[in-house]
C-alpha cells in the first residue's frame, strides 16, 4: 500500500527569489502523528501547504493518496481537499456571527452532503469534541480553546483521512493548549493522520514522529 | 481508487451562502439595493403612470367612440370665411355608412347673462349655438340636469347649458337667465363633453327660435356624424366633397377623438425622458453594488481561504460571490418595483384612474436587476476566485 504523503526533492520558491522549503523528500505513511518542528520563518507553513494541496511546490513531486497533486486540475485539488484532507489554523478561521453548529456543517458544504445531514453531523461531532452544550454560541461566546475544537470539529466532520494542523495550540493557554492535543491525539487512535506544526517542545516531544526543519531544508525524520 | 469529483452546491445552499455574505453587513447591503431600487422604481413608476392614464383615455374613448366626425366652414382660396350650405346636414346624412348627423349653428353677437342688469360684455366667452334635438346622441353627451331641446321647446325661449355655461351662470334648471334682448328659460344643463368641448362653454337653443328671435342666419357651423367605425377614415376623405360639392376645398374636417390621441403622444417625450433618469440612478445603482462587492472581497479573504481549504473550487467561489451580486440588486429590485408599483397606484388613486403596472415593465425591471447584479459581480466575483488559498488564508482576519 502507498503511502498517504511522499514528497519527492519538492521546492517552493516565492516571487522574490525566496526559497522556502528545499528539496523536499518526505514520506508519511497512513495513520502516523507526526509534529513538525524548527525556528521561525524555517518553511514549516510551506510544507504543510504543500501537503494540504493549497499551494504547489515549484519543482519535484507530492504524491497525496497516490494521487500526483501536479497534474490535477483545480476541481480536481478541490475535490481531494473535500475529501481527504482538514485543516486546523492558529487563528481557528471561525466567521463572526454564525453559530458553532453552522460553521462545522460548512466543513460538509463542499463534499456534496445534503443539508440536513450536514447539521446532525455537524451536532454529532460537536458533542465529540464536548462541545454538545454550545451549538448555538458565536465565536464571541467562545473561549479561545472552545474556538479551536469547534474549528478542529469542522475539520474532521468529513472523516478526512489527513488531518492537519499549524500551530494549533499557539494561541492557547497551556490548559486549553493540553485539551486540543488531547483531542488530536484521540483522532490520531481512530486512524487518522495528523500532522502538528508546533513551536512546544514537549508537544513535539511527546508525539511518535518529529520532522524537523531548517532554512528549508528538513534535517531530521524525512522518513519514519 | 475514488474518483476526484467536487461536490455540487445545490442552488439552495449557493443561495444560502450569499444570503449568509449579505446578512453579515446589513446596513451595507441595504445602501447599495437603495440604488438599484431608486432606479427601478423611477422605472416602474414612469411607466406605471403612462399605462394607466393611456388606459384612462381608452376607456374614455371607447365609451365615446372614435368614429365621431366634425365639418366646419374652412376659409376659400382669398382667406375669407364661408359657410356651410344649409342643405350640407342633409348631404351628409345621405352618406351611406354615417348613421347619425347633427349640426350646430352660431349665433353671432348674441351673449347670455344672469340678469338684464349686467352690463354688456361681460359674458364670461360664453357662446350662443342653434341647435339640433339629436344632437346629444350624435356626440355622445349626456343631460347632467333637466332634459334637452326637443320638438317642443325648440320653437320656444328655452335655452340648455353646456357644462361651464351653467356653472359660469350658476344656473339650475327652471330658472331665467337673459339670452340676447329677452329672458330664455333654462331647461337642462349638459355634463362635460370630451367629444365637443367646444359645447361645454355654450348656451344651446332651439334652431327655429334662434331664426325667429336671435337672428340666426341658419347656417351650419359644425355637423357632427357618426359613421360605422370600420369606414370612418373612408367617411372622412369624402365629408368635404359631400358636404360643399363645389367647393370641397373650404371645409374642414375632423376627427375629435385624434386630439385626445395627440395630447397623450405629447406626453410621451417626457415619459422617455423620466426613463433615462431612470436608468442612469439604474447604473449608479450599479456601480454602488459593484464598489460594495469589491470592499466585501477584499474584507473577506480570511473566508475564502477558508473555503478553499474545506474544498471550494474556484468556480464555486465565483458563484458565491456572483449569488451575492446578484441577491443583492434583486433585493433592490423588488425594493424598487414595489415602491413603484406603489408610486402609481398613489398617482393613479389621486387622479380617479384605475391602477395599471404592465407586467412586461416588472419582469423587465427585474431582468434589468439580474444584467446589472451580474455585470457588478463579475468583476469582484472573478478576483476572489482568482485569489490563491495561502494568500487568502494569511490575510489579516
Ligand atoms: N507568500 C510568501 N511570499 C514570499 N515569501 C514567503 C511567503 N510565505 C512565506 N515566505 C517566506 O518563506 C519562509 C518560510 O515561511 P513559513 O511561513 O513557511 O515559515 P514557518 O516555519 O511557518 O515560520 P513560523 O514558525 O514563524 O510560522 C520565510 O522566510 C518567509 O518569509
Ligand atoms: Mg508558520
Amino acid at each position: 500500500m502507498t503511502a498517504l504523503i511522499e514528497l519527492e526533492r519538492a521546492t517552493k520558491r516565492y516571487a522574490g527569489g525566496v526559497a522556502a522549503l528545499r528539496d523536499a523528500d518526505l514520506t508519511i505513511g497512513r495513520g502516523e502523528l507526526v509534529a513538525i518542528v524548527g525556528p521561525s520563518g524555517s518553511g514549516k507553513s510551506t510544507l504543510l501547504n504543500l501537503i494540504g494541496t493549497l499551494d504547489r511546490p515549484t519543482s519535484g513531486t507530492l504524491r497525496i493518496d497516490g494521487h500526483d497533486v501536479g497534474s490535477l486540475s483545480d476541481r480536481q485539488v478541490s475535490a481531494l481537499r473535500a475529501q481527504r484532507i482538514g485543516f486546523v489554523f492558529q487563528q481557528f478561521h471561525l466567521t463572526a456571527g454564525v453559530t458553532a453548529l453552522h460553521s462545522v456543517a460548512d466543513g460538509l458544504l463542499y463534499a456534496g452532503v445534503p443539508r440536513t445531514e450536514r447539521l446532525v453531523r455537524a451536532a454529532d461531532v460537536l458533542h465529540q469534541v464536548g462541545l454538545g452544550q454550545r451549538l448555538d454560541h458565536r465565536p464571541h461566546q467562545l473561549s479561545g480553546g472552545e474556538r479551536q475544537r469547534v474549528a478542529i470539529a469542522r475539520a474532521l466532520i468529513g472523516h478526512p483521512p489527513l488531518l492537519l494542523a499549524d500551530e494549533p495550540t499557539g494561541n492557547l493557554d497551556s490548559v486549553a493548549g493540553a485539551g486540543v492535543m488531547a483531542l488530536l491525539r484521540s483522532l490520531h487512535t481512530e486512524g487518522t493522520t495528523v500532522l502538528i506544526i508546533t513551536h512546544d517542545h514537549d508537544i513535539a516531544a511527546a508525539l511518535p514522529r518529529q520532522v524537523r526543519l531548517r532554512d528549508g531544508r528538513i534535517q531530521a525524520g524525512s522518513d519514519g | 481508487m475514488a474518483d476526484l469529483e467536487p461536490g455540487r452546491l445545490s442552488p439552495a445552499d449557493l443561495a444560502r451562502v450569499g444570503l449568509a455574505g449579505l446578512r453579515a453587513r446589513p446596513v451595507r447591503v441595504v445602501l447599495s439595493a437603495l440604488g438599484i431600487a431608486i432606479g427601478i422604481a423611477a422605472m416602474v413608476a414612469v411607466v406605471g403612470i403612462s399605462t394607466s392614464s393611456r388606459a384612462d383615455l381608452n376607456r374614455q374613448l371607447q365609451a365615446l367612440g372614435t368614429n365621431l366626425l366634425m365639418v366646419g366652414p374652412g376659409q376659400n382660396l382669398f382667406g375669407e370665411d364661408v359657410h356651410l350650405p344649409t342643405e350640407s346636414v342633409a348631404m351628409v346624412d345621405r352618406i351611406q355608412p354615417v348613421t347619425a348627423v347633427s349640426a350646430v349653428g352660431a349665433v353671432p353677437e348674441v351673449s347670455v347673462y344672469r340678469t338684464d342688469k349686467v352690463p354688456p360684455g361681460q359674458t364670461g366667452g360664453i357662446q350662443v349655438v342653434a341647435a339640433q334635438i339629436d344632437l346629444l346622441p350624435t356626440i355622445g353627451a349626456e343631460s347632467a340636469a333637466g332634459t334637452f331641446l326637443n320638438a317642443a321647446t325648440a320653437q320656444y325661449p328655452a335655452v340648455v347649458l353646456g357644462a361651464q355655461a351653467a356653472q359660469h351662470l350658476g344656473a339650475v334648471v327652471g330658472q331665467q337667465v337673459y339670452l340676447g334682448t329677452q329672458w330664455f328659460t333654462v331647461v337642462g344643463l349638459l355634463r362635460p363633453a370630451p367629444l365637443a368641448p367646444e359645447l361645454d362653454n355654450a348656451a344651446l337653443v332651439g334652431w327655429p327660435v334662434a331664426k325667429a328671435l336671435l337672428g340666426f342666419d341658419g347656417y351650419p357651423t359644425t355637423i357632427y356624424a357618426r359613421a360605422v367605425e370600420d369606414d370612418v377614415t373612408a367617411v372622412q376623405k369624402v365629408l368635404a366633397a359631400t358636404a360643399k360639392p363645389e367647393a370641397p376645398n373650404e371645409v374642414d374636417v375632423s376627427r375629435p377623438s385624434d386630439a385626445l390621441a395627440a395630447q397623450q403622444a405629447a406626453d410621451a417625450t417626457l415619459d422617455a425622458l423620466l426613463l433615462g433618469l431612470g436608468a442612469v440612478a439604474l447604473l449608479a445603482g450599479g456601480v454602488g453594488v459593484a464598489n460594495t462587492m469589491v470592499v466585501s472581497v477584499l474584507e473577506r479573504r480570511g473566508e475564502i481561504g477558508l473555503r478553499r481549504a474545506l474544498g471550494a473550487t474556484r468556480h464555486q467561489i465565483r458563484s458565491q460571490f456572483l449569488t451575492e451580486a446578484l441577491l443583492l440588486s434583486g433585493l433592490g429590485g423588488l425594493g424598487g418595483a414595489l415602491l413603484g408599483t406603489l408610486v402609481t397606484v398613489g398617482y393613479a388613486t389621486t387622479r380617479g384612474w384605475s391602477a395599471v403596472v404592465p407586467v412586461w415593465a416588472l419582469l423587465g425591471g427585474l431582468v434589468a436587476t439580474a444584467v446589472i447584479g451580474v455585470l457588478a459581480g463579475l468583476y469582484p466575483a472573478v478576483q476572489a476566485a482568482r485569489l490563491a488559498p495561502t494568500e487568502a488564508l494569511s490575510a489579516p482576519v
